[in-house]
């Protein structure tokens, strides 16, 4: 029905299709890393006590989370460049693009993971004479981080598939290098099936870590 | 060493502590006692100032635990507290609990801090437990290396809030059994609690609280008597009927 598979395509097309899975992994990474080190400044600024900078976090989270995703890659790869008045290359305008938008979901996880320490801790943290900084480091963050990993690496799986809407500004991702040379080529079936299976082994493996660092860090 | 002087706290309109005072001399034992709810918690999480309070004074070995050019870090670390949940840290071993502390607030090297660790254990009776984590405790053991936990810091005085509440009977005894002892070392302690047996045993005075007043501040010997006040009479004929 599909004709006869050509699986040798992969290979020719290797280094074609790397520099895609180059640029969707870089993206990944330091979205991640970018959306992460944000996550946790609006998170404990979502804490603070000091309300307006509580509710200014709360508002930012609200619409972000609200927005679809390819809105505001479009809207970055806009405006980034009207607002410092230079032209931004299309990988740049991405990456803001997804650190701030997976900085609001990360910075909820974080905010959940933070308040779901008992307040009994704190005190009998404080009361050892520990300052309100060192029981944030050595007994709220570990365990908040150890309730959080999960719900973290999941999120970051989800980033790694969303990644391939890069396409929309004509960015060359691991999924868009496929689909250019399925579409020359016409061999959709190869392409897509080891696109997906890529995807499937990294899901899978990330997951498999999810469960490895659970077991490790059970309590 | 501790002296509450007319000590008053609001949560919004509410009244939790009203006008308190009492004082725990060096080397005293005072059980605080009373109803739930009587703000007694309350009053000892305000002595290393874990609760602020609105109104009064309160001071640990002459310093004064609500002025702002305290050092409160400091001053805690110099009082133990035991809590009525223990309030282990989940993702330390019993070890590490009794290390954490003296490490980073006392400065002491690691090998010390363990050393000490390792005697405290054997003192409550936990040579082996060390290196096992929290969860793995029964809530007895859980209670005695949080003793040990405050112990390690070599504290001027020992607040304990509710410490057996949270314990099977069968449990109670082994950690009240600990605090007899450090009470008959000549520790510093006030106890909130409601086991009588223990009061009479170790304390020198009782005080009785109920919506937030200090009914009753008696010897003990005064107290188990003749309570004066009729509220500490019915409260007393309560708890000790069972």
């Amino acid at each position: 029905m599909f004709g006869k598979f050509d699986f040798g395509i992969l290979w020719t097309n290797g280094p074609f299709l790397w520099n895609g899975m180059l640029l969707t992994l870089q993206l990944t990474v330091l979205a991640i890393g970018g959306g992460l080190l944000l996550g946790v400044i609006l998170a404990v600024a979502r804490l603070s006590p000091i309300k307006p900078l509580s509710w200014l976090v709360e508002g930012y989270v609200n619409f972000l989370r609200s927005m679809p995703l390819i809105l505001v890659i479009f809207w970055f790869y806009t405006l980034v460049p009207k607002l410092i008045a230079r032209p931004v290359s299309g990988f740049y305008s991405v990456l803001i693009a997804f650190i701030m938008f997976e900085a609001a979901y990360y910075s909820e996880i974080i905010r959940a993971g933070i308040s779901s320490v008992r307040r009994g801790q704190i005190s009998a943290a404080l009361a050892l004479g520990l300052t309100n900084m060192q029981a944030m480091r050595y007994v709220v963050l570990p365990q908040a981080v150890r309730n959080m990993i999960p719900v973290l690496l999941t999120q970051s799986i989800v980033m790694l598939q969303d990644t391939s809407l890069v396409y929309v500004v004509g960015l060359r991702d691991f999924l868009t290098s496929a689909d250019i040379i399925a579409t020359r080529d016409n061999r959709p079936t190869e392409l897509y099936l080891f696109v997906a299976l890529v995807f499937l082994v990294a899901c899978f493996a990330a997951s498999r870590l999810v469960n490895q660092l659970r077991r490790r860090y059970a309590l | 060493m501790i002296e509450l002087a007319n000590v008053s706290k609001w949560y919004g309109p509410f009244q939790v502590l009203n006008d308190c005072s009492m004082r725990v001399a060096k080397g005293e034992v005072v059980v605080i006692c009373g109803p739930s709810g009587s703000g007694k918690s309350t009053l000892i999480k305000c002595i290393n100032g874990l609760e602020p309070f609105t109104k009064g004074t309160i001071t640990v070995d002459g310093i004064s635990v609500g002025a702002r050019a305290t050092n409160l870090p400091r001053l805690r670390s110099r009082i133990g507290m035991v809590f009525q949940n223990f309030e282990l840290f989940p993702h330390m071993t019993a070890g590490q609990n009794i290390v954490l502390a003296q490490q980073k607030v006392l400065g002491r090297d690691r090998a010390t801090a363990e050393v000490k660790a390792r005697e405290l254990l054997a003192r409550m009776g936990l040579n082996e437990q060390a290196s096992k984590y929290p969860a793995q405790l029964s809530g007895g053991q859980q209670q005695r290396v949080a003793i040990a936990r405050a112990l390690a810091m070599d504290p001027i005085a020992m607040l304990f809030d509710e410490p057996t509440s949270a314990l099977d009977p069968e449990m109670i005894t082994e950690v009240l059994d600990v605090m007899v002892n450090l009470a008959e070392e000549g520790m510093t302690m006030a106890v909130v609690t409601h086991e009588m047996g223990f009061a009479r045993k170790v304390a020198d005075r009782v005080v009785f609280m109920d919506q937030g007043v200090i009914v009753e501040d008696a010897d003990k010997d005064a107290f188990f008597g003749t309570p004066r006040s009729e509220r500490a009479q019915v409260f007393l004929s309560k708890i000790l009927q069972h």
